[in-house]
């Protein structure tokens, strides 16, 4: 077993409607999603939210997709016109969700997706 | 061209765009407004004659907690007076708040005759729509794959479908743009800003979206079948809006060393100025950029200090006048703070208050909110 970041395994959306937040969470195979449908629940990304989301967390599942949905109650400070919040629409909630930690078997954990590479930014930037 | 930028006055953008095709000679177009969603002037007669209880959808308060006279109210129709509108020839349909998914959908109803009941067609149709309501979001913005990757993305179009007369749509964008169009970029947007993605609730069918089949195929096409609908609910989603007070809110930055204490410090010498200034706030938000102001508890405790950290710290008052007053409390901690380190905002600092609107989602009966809706034609001759 090996301990990692959702960010190594999954895709990630965030969207807002009101006070209700929802992120999306993308498998890229057959296993990856069975993984998260096991390890991701509902209760742990509540938990792992604290004191951001007030209410109640509702996990969904899209296995077509191979997609998760966790939708979120009173989590954007009042909703996006009423909020106090820098990120009053809730769009950084899914690299926040990816933080999560969990246990992945030995056969996944050599998957990590790739990191950016950028250096077509640098030739843009230093021309 | 079909648009719910009508927003709250869809008549005014209506006369707005006659009087654009007129200035630019255009002549021979039917201009169609639909009217109808706006129930504002109605909702107290809806409320205590036509028995709409108008709960929180989300919280169920019942409507005798809505905080304050309404701002505006309206329905979220659908796609069937665009339909109408379009059967009466328009070129043009300028609509009042109408789901944004519908607005794709009408088209698909008018050209290939698909019946109000027809639950699986109309289904694929708003799946289409709500593929395509975002714009880029669907091939390739906002996405969290390889986004570094992705053609040209400064030059990132909007998605382009084709929709066969049995549901089944192709997926593409304009040959040479950039940005990319996969069954991976496609399902970020297939669950943007959705609850239950089995019961994806529509003003005109319940979609499941868990049903949909996505084949890639090749040069930048997904095809996407199989979609299954059950019937449209009896009501509407209508959006209730009350004013909610002031916001100010103000942006300094601060070096290593100690960055993030020198903000904490600065945010409390602020807050206290403001109360010996007997200013009266409603509510305060301190952020830590560089620390913890996106992730919150997410994020987790760092034992190396931050090379810098920018304290935003945001404010509500009751006023408008108290909210900008506050603002001025912190403009002399710039060399009058103990903490060292503060940068002014910079160019562009000293914005006004920002007036704030809570929402209040709720249902309404369609037929109540129908027997008002109208299509509304205009000829520019």
């Amino acid at each position: 077993m090996a301990r990692l970041a959702l960010r190594e395994l999954c895709g990630y959306r965030a969207g807002d409607k009101g006070d209700v937040a929802n992120v999306a969470l993308f498998a890229s195979d057959d296993e990856t999603y069975a993984l998260i449908v096991r390890e991701v629940t509902a209760a742990r990304v509540k938990e792992h939210f604290g004191a951001m989301v007030r209410g109640r967390v509702d996990r969904y599942e899209a296995a077509n997709v191979r997609a998760l949905n966790f939708v979120m109650q009173g989590a954007l400070g009042g909703g996006g016109p009423r909020s106090l919040r820098a990120d009053s629409l809730g769009k950084t909630l899914g690299g926040a969700l990816v933080r999560l930690e969990i246990d992945v078997p030995e056969s996944l954990a050599g998957r990590r997706r790739p990191r950016p590479d950028v250096s077509w930014a640098d030739e843009i930037l230093d021309a | 061209m079909i648009t719910n930028a009508g927003g709250i006055n869809p008549t005014a953008a209506a006369h707005a765009a006659i009087d654009t095709a007129r200035k630019l000679g255009v002549s021979g177009i039917t201009i169609a407004t639909v009217v109808g969603d706006d129930v504002h002037t109605r909702l107290g007669a809806l409320h205590s004659e036509a028995g709409q209880p108008f709960a929180h959808l989300d919280t169920g308060e019942p409507f005798d907690a809505f905080p304050g006279p309404p701002l505006f109210a309206s329905a979220y129709l659908g796609a069937r007076p665009i339909v109408d509108a379009l059967a009466q020839g328009a070129d043009i349909v300028i609509t009042g708040r109408v789901a944004d998914a519908s607005l794709f959908l009408a088209p698909l109803v008018h050209e290939h005759g698909w019946d109000w009941d027809d639950w699986d067609r109309l289904a694929a149709g708003i799946l289409v729509g709500h593929l395509l309501e975002c714009s880029g979001q669907s091939i390739g913005g906002n996405y969290s794959g390889d986004w570094w990757a992705l053609p040209h993305p400064w030059d990132l179009p909007y998605p382009i479908a084709s929709v066969d007369a049995d549901g089944t749509a192709v997926i593409s964008k304009p040959r040479g743009s950039g940005g990319r169009v996969s069954t991976d970029t496609l399902r970020h947007q297939l669950l943007y800003e959705v609850h239950d993605p089995a019961r994806y609730l529509s003003p005109d069918v319940v979609a499941d979206f868990t049903s949909a089949r996505f084949v890639d195929l090749a040069d930048d096409r997904v095809r996407i079948s199989e979609v299954r609908g059950t019937p449209a609910t009896e009501t509407y989603k209508l959006l209730l809006s009350a004013h909610a007070g002031w916001a100010g809110e103000a942006r300094v930055a601060f070096s290593w060393p100690d960055a993030y204490e020198k903000a904490k410090a600065t945010a409390a010498i602020f807050r206290k100025r403001v109360e010996l200034a007997d200013l009266e706030v409603d509510e305060w938000l301190v952020e830590y950029w560089g620390v913890d102001a996106l992730g919150g508890p997410t994020v987790p405790r760092s034992a190396s200090e931050p090379p810098e950290c920018t304290l935003r710290i945001a404010w509500r008052c009751a006023d408008q006048r108290t909210a900008g007053l506050v603002g001025r409390e912190l403009v002399p901690l710039t060399l009058s703070a103990p903490p060292a380190g503060m940068t002014g905002a910079g160019r562009g600092a000293g914005t006004s208050a920002t007036e704030l609107l809570s929402i209040w989602p709720t249902l309404i009966e369609k037929s109540v909110v129908d027997a008002e809706v109208r299509v509304v034609l205009e000829e520019v001759d």
